[in-house]
């Protein structure tokens, strides 16, 4: 499946985009520490969906807005930007920080939002549950912390990293550090208003997270209660990345 | 202040003394003696003729034992009667509400009777990790706050002030502080473009400090304020600039050599070191510093030896006649007007510091002085 990369202009943000396949409109919401590729479970997903991945402001190709300061203004911006491309029934797929954007955008308006499948997402505190330091740890134990499978830390960790690579890592970080570094990884207001999302949730747990510990998942039973929970053995931070097929069967079915 | 203390096997196998290192390392009975050993040592300062004594900031860590330098600065305003009280300097960012800082520098102030020189930093990069501060509003936390307590300390109040990070319905100071129009303003820095644009601008022209780096680097700073100044249309004064160093004085090269080698291997080696990720957070610099650091990075966070250390310039140690060479040599080539002589480092321990002190004060001081 061929995707193609653009540009599209939301709220005076030049922003990154990767579209590939037909159907429905999906949206791809990336984590932290995703690298702006093409992965296979988008080939899979693009099978059936049209597969919108953007890279959020201040991420990758895309702009650093000068009105990012904070998590609300990133859901704002997917508002608009599901505006602007008059995407309607839009499928919402987030990984980690793209979870939290996720949740971010269901509470304020779920008008042209079909569902949401939530990979390990940031966005809520737990008391007793504390998520890794990723701004304390070294570049090369944070990708080994991301995976269960370390041949697939291993693969990351063998990409070459260009100058250009090592600009779009500092600038993630620098990002992610303004949105999440406190409250850290989480909107302490979120869980208030959390039942206010009222189309269908699926949640995906690596049970192995050495991010977000899978701990979290008991918490969001409650702040969701209709959400459809799934907790996948031998899985670690990014079950989109380490098990394609389930994955996606959970996304499809 | 560091907690001379320390277990450095633990401080070592830790990999840093600095946000992580348990607290149980510290125990509040030799703290007690260390505190009051320090509190001796500054105010001995005076009885030997230092100009200033000057305190800083740090925040849960075995490097220093000083999270407020307010506390060691008010207790030097009372047993001190002529020296200068330089507080170098007050974390701003990390400060919730600056018109604190505002309050307290104004209280030191009038208390010694215009006796305090006010410093503010940003906190160091560890120190983002340890207060939660978010480093990405590190620079416009800084900015706003210096010019809330500017403005406190200058305007009469009350005025309101309506900043992104600080917001006061009532800014009006008591007490106001005793120096006319406020202390005067030092920036300890261990170097950025940014910071020396803002020290050096006409507003300002705040004293710049370099801090513990090799003398080729406090020199290319030195060098680039007064080029700044020059750039604003104005010549920096001696008086503007600034070098803060460890310094180590005993009878002869050699001895001195080897009295301080432990020591100061230890502040090198141990006290100051963290890894990158902690010393430089998302935002804390611009991400071309960033990168140039990461470059750097061997060079930066590997072990220097004491040789190595005196071959760079981060340390003058020496008989008196070769510490005052040095000194002469370097004030030449920088023309700094201040030198903060760093008399006490890690492990350091109370004979050696006093002996210290003086051989640098009644051997070195004098002739540094007459240039």
């Amino acid at each position: 499946m061929k995707f193609e990369h653009g540009f599209v202009e939301v709220d005076g943000c030049r922003t990154s985009l990767r579209r590939g396949g037909s159907g429905e409109p999906l949206l791809f919401l990336h984590g932290a520490s995703d690298a702006p590729v093409i992965l296979p479970f988008m080939e899979m997903l693009a099978q059936r969906f049209e597969v919108l991945v953007p890279e959020h402001p201040g991420y990758g190709l895309s702009q650093e807005p000068k009105w990012l300061v904070n998590i609300h203004d990133v859901a704002y911006f997917y508002l608009d930007f599901l505006e602007k491309l008059n995407l309607e029934n839009a499928v919402i797929v987030g990984s980690s920080m793209g979870g939290w954007i996720a949740m971010e955008m269901a509470v304020r308006n779920t008008s042209r939002i079909k569902s949401l499948t939530l990979a390990s997402p940031a966005g809520i505190s737990a008391p007793g549950i504390e998520p890794a330091d990723i701004f304390l740890m070294p570049p090369e134990e944070l990708v080994r912390n991301l995976f269960h499978d370390q041949r697939l830390a291993e693969q990351r960790l063998a990409e070459p990293m260009t100058l250009e690579a090592l600009d779009i890592v500092l600038k993630n970080r620098h990002t992610t550090a303004r949105l999440a570094w406190e409250p850290r990884l989480h909107d302490p207001f979120l869980p208030e208003w959390l039942h206010r999302i009222d189309v269908p949730v699926k949640i995906v747990w690596g049970r192995e997270d050495r991010i977000l510990p899978v701990g979290f998942v008991e918490h969001y039973k409650k702040l969701i209660p209709h959400a459809e929970v799934v907790i996948l053995p031998d899985c670690g931070h990014l079950p989109h990345a380490e098990k394609p097929e389930q994955f996606v069967e959970i996304v499809c079915r | 202040m560091p907690y001379a203390d320390l277990d450095l096997e633990a401080g070592r196998k830790n990999g840093t003394v600095w946000v992580k290192l348990p607290n149980r390392h510290f125990d509040p009975e030799k703290g007690h003696q260390l505190y009051n050993r320090y509190l001796d040592e500054l105010e001995y300062g005076e009885t030997l003729g230092f100009d200033v004594l000057a305190v800083n900031e740090h925040h849960q860590t075995a490097y220093g034992l000083m999270p407020s330098p307010i506390v060691t600065a008010s207790a030097l305003a009372r047993r001190t009667s002529k020296c200068r009280i330089a507080i170098l300097g007050s974390a701003l960012p990390l400060r919730s509400h600056p018109m604190t800082v505002a309050e307290e520098h104004a209280m030191i102030d009038v208390i010694s009777g215009g006796r305090l020189i006010s410093g503010f930093v940003r906190g160091i990069g560890a120190e983002y990790h340890t207060f939660g501060v978010n480093p990405t509003f590190s620079h416009e936390r800084f900015h706003e706050a210096h010019d809330l307590i500017v403005r406190a300390w200058t305007e009469p109040g009350p005025f309101a002030f309506h900043g992104r990070h600080y917001k006061v319905q009532y800014a009006n100071l008591w007490p106001r502080p005793y120096q006319k129009p406020h202390p005067p303003i030092w920036i300890p820095s261990q170097g950025s473009k940014e910071t020396i644009d803002w020290a050096a601008h006409p507003d300002h022209r705040y004293t710049y400090l370099q801090t513990f780096s090799p003398a080729k680097v406090v020199q290319r700073y030195l060098n680039m304020y007064r080029d700044t100044c020059a750039g604003y249309g104005y010549e920096a004064k001696d008086s503007q600039l600034g070098w803060a160093v460890p310094v180590y004085v005993s009878s002869s090269d050699e001895k001195a050599r080897e009295e301080a080698k432990s020591h100061f291997e230890a502040f090198r080696n141990i006290f100051v070191k963290m890894p990158l990720e902690m010393l430089l957070p998302p935002g804390y610099t611009s991400r071309e510093s960033l990168k140039s650091v990461m470059k750097a990075k061997a060079q930066m966070f590997g072990d220097v030896s004491i040789d190595q250390a005196l071959e760079l310039g981060l340390f003058v140690c020496g008989s008196p006649a070769t510490v005052r060479k040095s000194f002469e040599a370097y004030r030449k080539e920088m023309r700094f007007g201040n030198l903060l002589v760093m008399c006490q480092f890690a492990t350091l321990p109370a004979d050696l510091t006093r002996r210290n002190m003086e051989l640098f004060a009644r051997e070195v001081m004098p002739a540094l002085k007459a240039l």
